[in-house]
C-alpha cells in the first residue's frame, strides 16, 4: 500500500534570522520521508497560513528565536481558525521559556521543542499526530 | 626549529616507542574511541612531535608579538600592558532600562559598552510598523529615533567610553545618531572611539538581518569608511564578523575562511571608490566565536591574525603596520549553551572565554548562564562578566605572550587552519568573490551541511553533550528568567507619536527628500543621513526612502 507523505511546512515567523535550527530540522524531515516546504526568513502569520493552505500542508513548525512567540503564534493560530484549517498540527521550537509553553499549548500549539531536542523526537511526534 | 638531523632522530625514536612502549600497552588498554576528532570534526593524532612541524621557523612563521605576521598577537606587551576591554553586549526594553543596565555594567567593572538593537531597529522598522509586532525591545533596545539614542547615553560621557553597536544594514543611520549625541555632548568626533558591525556580508550568509541587496549595502559600507578616515579616526568602521559564521554551524576552518573572505571582499570595495588600502584597513576591526575545543580555538584566533597579516601585505600591498593587523573582538558560542542544567554553561564559557586570551582577544564578551531559554538577569551577567575577571586577575594566563606558542600541536594546529582556509578563500575568489558566492548560495550550503553534520553526530552519541545526551537528570524549570516588560511596545508608540507632532516635520521633509536625491547619485550619503538624524527623521523614515531607490535583498534558500 502506498502511504501518502506526511507535508511539512517549517515556517520563520517574526524577523530573527537564527535558522540553523528550522534548516537542520527541514532536513531531519526531508530525510525522515516528509514533504518539507520552507520558508525562508521573516514570514508574516498571513503569509505561513496561506502558504501552509496553498500546500495542503498537515503540519506547520514554526521555529522562533526572538521571544516574539508570544504574539506570534496566536495570531496563527487564530488565522487558522478563521481558514477552518484547525486540523493542521502545529508544532513550535526555539528559545521559549517553561512558562510560555504552558499558555502556547492552551491556545492549540501541539507541541514545542526546546534546545537540545533529538530529530529524532520531532519525527516521531509528527508521525504518531499525522495518520 | 628543528634541523632534519633532529627530526630524524626523533622520528627513529617515535617508531621505536610505537613498536615498543605502545605497542605493548594497547591490547591490554585500549584506546576510548577509533577516531579521535577537533570540535569542528578535524582528525586528532594521538601525539604530536617536531615531526609535524618539519617546515617550522620560528622567525617567518611566528616572529615577535607587535610584528609581522602577528601570529603572537598585535600588540608588543598585550596583557601585560592592558587587558582585553571586557565587553558585554546588552540591551533590551526601552532606552530608559537599557541605559540603567549600561551604567550597572559600568558599575561592575566592564570597560566597554556594547549595544544590542531589537530586531525591528536592525532591519529599518520604527516600533509602529506591523513588521514590528511583538518584536519592539525583545532582543535588544528599540531605538526609533535620536530622542532615543539620547536617552540611551544619557549622563554617560561619550569621550569617556568606548562603545560597540552591533547594527548593519542601517549602521549609516545609527553611526549618525551616536555622533549627533556625542555633538550635544559637546565631545568632538576624534575622541570618538568605538566599533560599529556594518557587516552586510554575514549578514547574507548567515545573520539575517539585511535589508538592501549587495552592491547598494557595499555602497553604504564604504560610505563610512570614507566619512570615518576623515572625520574619526579612533573608530572602528566594520566589524567583519565570523561569530554568526560560526553559530549558524560552521567549522572553525570555514569560520576563518569566510570571515577573511568577507573582509577582502570590503577591502576590494573600497578601494574601487578610490580609497588608499593603507587609509582605511587599520580602522578594519574583526570578531569572531569561542567554541569548545580549547586548544583548536587557539590556533584559530593565531591562524586568522596570520592570515591576514599575508593577505593584506601580499595581496593589497598594505604598507602601513596597522593594516597588517588583525584586531578582534570574541564572543564565546551562544550555540553551545544547553537549556538543561543550565549552570554548567557557567563552565563552558569559561573554557571558551580562556580559549579567547589564550588565543590573543582585544576585547571579549561572555555569555550568560541562561542565555539558552531568555535574555539574560542582572546575577547571570555578572557572573559572566566575573568569569573574565577571574581570568585576567587570578589565573596567570595573562602573565606571559601567547603562552601556547611553540606546543607541537597548537603549532600544528595553526598551520593546518591557515592553509585549509586559504584553500577555502581560493575557491571562493575562483567563485567570484564573497558577494558573487553567497548569491550562489555557496557559502550558506557549506554551513548548513557542517550543521547538519554537527547535529547528526550529536544525535548518534559521536559527540557529548553533557546534560543533553548524557548525564542527565530531571530538573525543574528554572527561576529567574528576564522578562521584557510587554508595555515596552506601547511605550515606544506613545514615543513615536509625541515626537511626529513635537518635531518640525517641514525640516523632516526636507532633509528625507535632500537624502532621497543624493541616494541616486555617487554621493557619499553619510552628511545627509547626519541631517535626517537632526531633524528628527525617524529610522524607519530614513530606511524607507532607502528601500525606495535601491530595492530589497532576497534570500537564496537551498536545504
Amino acid at each position: 500500500m502506498d502511504k501518502k507523505k506526511i507535508r511539512v511546512l517549517v515556517a520563520k515567523p517574526g524577523l530573527d534570522g537564527h535558522d540553523r535550527g528550522a534548516k537542520i530540522v527541514a532536513r531531519a524531515l526531508r530525510d525522515a520521508g516528509m514533504e518539507v516546504i520552507y520558508t525562508g526568513l521573516r514570514q508574516t502569520p498571513e503569509q505561513i497560513v496561506e502558504t501552509a493552505i496553498q500546500e495542503d500542508v498537515n503540519v506547520i513548525g514554526l521555529s522562533i528565536l526572538s521571544g516574539a512567540h508570544t504574539h506570534l503564534f496566536p495570531r496563527i493560530m487564530e488565522l487558522l481558525k478563521e481558514n477552518k484549517v484547525e486540523d493542521i498540527v502545529v508544532i513550535g521550537g526555539g528559545v521559549i521559556p517553561e512558562e510560555d509553553i504552558y499558555e502556547l499549548k492552551k491556545i492549540g500549539i501541539a507541541e514545542v521543542f526546546t534546545p537540545g531536542t533529538n530529530t529524532k523526537d520531532i519525527i516521531k511526534f509528527i508521525q504518531e499526530k499525522v495518520k | 626549529m628543528f634541523n632534519a638531523e633532529e627530526i630524524n632522530k626523533i622520528k627513529k625514536s617515535r617508531l621505536k616507542w610505537e613498536s615498543n612502549t605502545l605497542k605493548n600497552t594497547l591490547p591490554f588498554f585500549s584506546e576510548r574511541k577509533d577516531k579521535f576528532v577537533t570540535g569542528s570534526g578535524k582528525e586528532v593524532a594521538r601525539l604530536y612531535t617536531p615531526e609535524d612541524l618539519e617546515e617550522f621557523d620560528y622567525n617567518t612563521q611566528l616572529n615577535f608579538p607587535g610584528q609581522y605576521p602577528y601570529t603572537r598577537g598585535v600588540q608588543s606587551t598585550m596583557y601585560r600592558g592592558r587587558l582585553w576591554t571586557m565587553r558585554q553586549y546588552a540591551g533590551f526594553g526601552t532606552a530608559e532600562e537599557s541605559n540603567k543596565r549600561y551604567k550597572y555594567l559600568l558599575e561592575q567593572g566592564q570597560t566597554g559598552l556594547s549595544v544590542a538593537f531589537d530586531l525591528p531597529t536592525q532591519i529599518g522598522y520604527d516600533s509602529d510598523h506591523s513588521m514590528a509586532l511583538g518584536e519592539v525591545g525583545k532582543v535588544g533596545v528599540a531605538i526609533d529615533s535620536l530622542k532615543d539614542m539620547e536617552m540611551l547615553f544619557d549622563g554617560i560621557p561619550l569621550d569617556k567610553v568606548s562603545t560597540s553597536m552591533t547594527i548593519n544594514a542601517p549602521a549609516n543611520i545609527l553611526l549618525a545618531m551616536y555622533i549627533v549625541v556625542a555633538e550635544k555632548q559637546g565631545v568632538s568626533l576624534n575622541k570618538l572611539k568605538g566599533t560599529i558591525q556594518n557587516d552586510i556580508l554575514k549578514e547574507y550568509i548567515a545573520r539575517g538581518t539585511y535589508i538592501f541587496p549587495p552592491a547598494p549595502s557595499m555602497r553604504l559600507i564604504t560610505n563610512i569608511f570614507e566619512f570615518c578616515f576623515r572625520e574619526m579616526p579612533l573608530w572602528n568602521t566594520i566589524s567583519i564578523s565570523g561569530y554568526h559564521i560560526r553559530e549558524a554551524g560552521a567549522t572553525a576552518v570555514q569560520e576563518v575562511a569566510f570571515t577573511l573572505a568577507d573582509g577582502i571582499a570590503y577591502v576590494e570595495a573600497a578601494i574601487n571608490i578610490g580609497l588608499k588600502v593603507d587609509d582605511f584597513a587599520p580602522r578594519l576591526s574583526f570578531f569572531f566565536n569561542a567554541h569548545n575545543d580549547l586548544l583548536e580555538e587557539v590556533a584559530k584566533f593565531r591562524a586568522a591574525r596570520r592570515l591576514w597579516a599575508k593577505i593584506m601585505k601580499e595581496r593589497f600591498g598594505a604598507k602601513n603596520e596597522k593594516s597588517l593587523m588583525l584586531r578582534f573582538h570574541t564572543q564565546t558560542a551562544g550555540c553551545t549553551l544547553t537549556a538543561q542544567q543550565s549552570d554548567n554553561n557557567i563552565i563552558r564559557v569559561a573554557m571558551q572565554a580562556l580559549a579567547a586570551v589564550l588565543g590573543g582577544t582585544q576585547s571579549l564578551h561572555t555569555n550568560s548562564r541562561d542565555e539558552a531559554m531568555a535574555l539574560p538577569s542582572e546575577g547571570s551577567v555578572r557572573i559572566a562578566l566575573r568569569t573574565q575577571q577571574v581570568l585576567a586577575y587570578e589565573t596567570g594566563v595573562t602573565e606571559t605572550i601567547d603562552p601556547l606558542a611553540g606546543s607541537y600541536y597548537i603549532e600544528f594546529l595553526t598551520n593546518d587552519i591557515e592553509k585549509q582556509a586559504l584553500k577555502y578563500i581560493e575557491k571562493i575568489d575562483k567563485l567570484g568573490g564573497a558577494s558573487r558566492a553567497i548569491e550562489q548560495g555557496f557559502m550558506q550550503q557549506e554551513i548548513q551541511n557542517s550543521a547538519y553534520r554537527y547535529q547528526e553526530e550529536i544525535e548518534e552519541g559521536k559527540r557529548i553533550v553533557v546534560g543533553v545526551n548524557k548525564f542527565r537528570i530531571k530538573e525543574k524549570p528554572p527561576k529567574g528568567l528576564l522578562k521584557v516588560d510587554p508595555e515596552v511596545e506601547h511605550h515606544q508608540l506613545m514615543k513615536i507619536k509625541k515626537l511626529k507632532e513635537s518635531r518640525d516635520n517641514h525640516k523632516v521633509k526636507a532633509t528625507l527628500n535632500a537624502l532621497e536625491k543624493a541616494a541616486q547619485t555617487e554621493a557619499n550619503l553619510m552628511p545627509f543621513i547626519l541631517d535626517c538624524v537632526r531633524s528628527y527623521a525617524t529610522l524607519g523614515e530614513i530606511c524607507t526612502i532607502l528601500r525606495g531607490i535601491f530595492g530589497e535583498y532576497k534570500e537564496s534558500i537551498k536545504l
